[in-house]
């Protein structure tokens, strides 16, 4: 046993970095396939918007913690080879990402008017002229505050990854709390530092939401 | 893949099950309890109260259901509570759903228009039967969507229980795991019945969302 000191301080600080890296990577698979399937979801094809509502209803009705298990050991099932443990846990922070995301922006697409589709094809352009131009600029902005509140949603969610040894805040939060029976101390500060992170933008969130009920 | 030697555990994962039920359920009601607290705190005009409400909703909010888990049962045992794994879930998650509660009870009732309230008044209602008669119902409507899907969420979230040693299912899956060795097998099944049971609450609230609500609504 030793007592808490500067270097436990530092070790947290520095698994922060696995914390930012895997809301990164989670957001640079999930983002684009969320696109997808939000695109899917408001297609004119009725078995894509099934089989994209499906497979979102799927992933949200397990826990992330099953999800992240299912491919820690699964990967090697599918694929027949090992796998590392961060591919494994990328694939389930990206499903579960582009699941939750996806919902979000279909919510955004379908809230622009159909109207605003055809005034499009009555200018000549092409659909996907028509998304780009018309559609996408209209529904980001509805979408954005409900993104932000769902970044929030992700970086609280790579806490999980602890639990597959991943070294990140939440795991060096236990390490430090069993190295130095400090765990008053130290859970305080790692909820702190998740608090830092969080807080900023769920106030971000709200002041967006808030402008955009304004130019109503 | 084999999922033969998982058979013998059904019984096991049927007490899991029911724990994770039963831990939904408790956090669930005690959540709801908190949330209309934090409601009316909020309505009410003692300003360091709504603060207090404000600053707990932020702070269950913005920071992870594991290390809230966590801090109710590693350390409040440094202050005399020494509480065992379920009891600190059950607490730690009826706090957690509580913060969310609150924002979405306030915003069921903030949805009432106050021109409404004020017709009510002119038509000689007292201030109870305006608040049973005009505001709940339509609140009750506007607040029921939130709070069904944040239902499933908890569901889904009390699998961080396991992390204190719970023994509600995903707990159990460690247990199965342990016995059998067959650990992509165990979490298929256990993804599975969480998922079974979040599509039955799904399909429990349509329906009776669908039987409760049914005066018309505005186009």
């Amino acid at each position: 046993m030793r007592s808490f000191s500067l270097i436990d301080f530092v070790s947290l600080f520095a698994a922060l970095r696995w914390t930012v890296a895997l809301v990164a990577l989670a957001l640079a698979f999930g983002a684009p396939l969320a696109l997808g399937l939000a695109l899917g979801r408001i297609s004119r094809f009725a078995g894509l918007r099934w089989a994209m509502a499906a497979c979102i209803q799927v992933i949200q009705s397990v826990p992330l913690l099953g999800l992240l298990f299912f491919f820690y050991f699964g990967m090697p099932v599918f694929l027949g080879i090992q796998v590392p443990a961060l591919i494994a846990v990328t694939v389930a922070y990206t499903l579960y990402t582009a699941a939750f995301l996806g919902e979000i922006w279909r919510g955004g697409l379908e809230a622009v008017k159909q109207a605003q589709w055809e005034a499009g094809a009555c200018l000549g352009l092409s659909a996907w002229q028509q998304f780009r131009h018309i559609i996408a600029p209209q529904a980001l902005r509805l979408s954005l505050p409900p993104t932000v509140g769902f970044l929030v949603q992700l970086i609280k969610g790579t806490s999980l990854a602890s639990i597959l040894g991943f070294v990140e805040l939440a795991r060096a939060g236990q390490v430090v709390s069993a190295a130095t029976f400090q765990p008053l101390l130290t859970y305080a500060l790692v909820a702190a530092i998740y608090f830092a992170l969080c807080l900023p933008l769920t106030l971000w969130s709200r002041s967006l939401e808030a402008r955009l009920d304004g130019s109503r | 893949m084999n999922f033969l030697p998982l058979w013998r555990y059904q019984n096991q994962l049927i007490d899991g099950a029911i724990v994770t039920l039963e831990l939904t359920v408790i956090s669930a009601l005690a959540g709801l309890v908190i949330g209309i607290a934090g409601a009316v705190a909020l309505k009410g005009r003692i300003t360091p109260v709504r603060w207090l409400v404000r600053g707990y909703i932020e702070l269950f909010r913005n920071t992870p259901s594991l290390i809230q888990i966590f801090i109710v049962f590693f350390v409040l045992p440094n202050f005399g509570l020494k509480l065992p794994a379920f009891e600190a879930a059950a607490v730690a998650l009826s706090l957690y759903f509580g913060a969310y509660s609150v924002e979405i009870i306030r915003a069921g009732l903030d949805s009432i228009p106050r021109s409404q309230v004020e017709a009510g008044q002119c038509l000689g209602l007292s201030g109870w039967q305006v608040f049973r008669h005009i505001i709940l119902p339509p609140a009750l409507r506007n607040a029921y969507p939130a709070v069904t899907s944040q239902f499933v969420l908890l569901l889904l979230g009390t699998s961080l229980a396991s992390q204190v040693a719970a023994d509600e299912l995903f707990h159990v899956a460690g247990f199965i795991e342990s016995r059998t060795y067959r650990s992509f097998e165990v979490y298929a099944v256990i993804c599975a019945v969480y998922f079974a049971m979040a599509m039955s609450f799904k399909a429990l609230f349509a329906i009776i969302g669908l039987a409760a609500f049914r005066w018309p609504r505005r186009r």
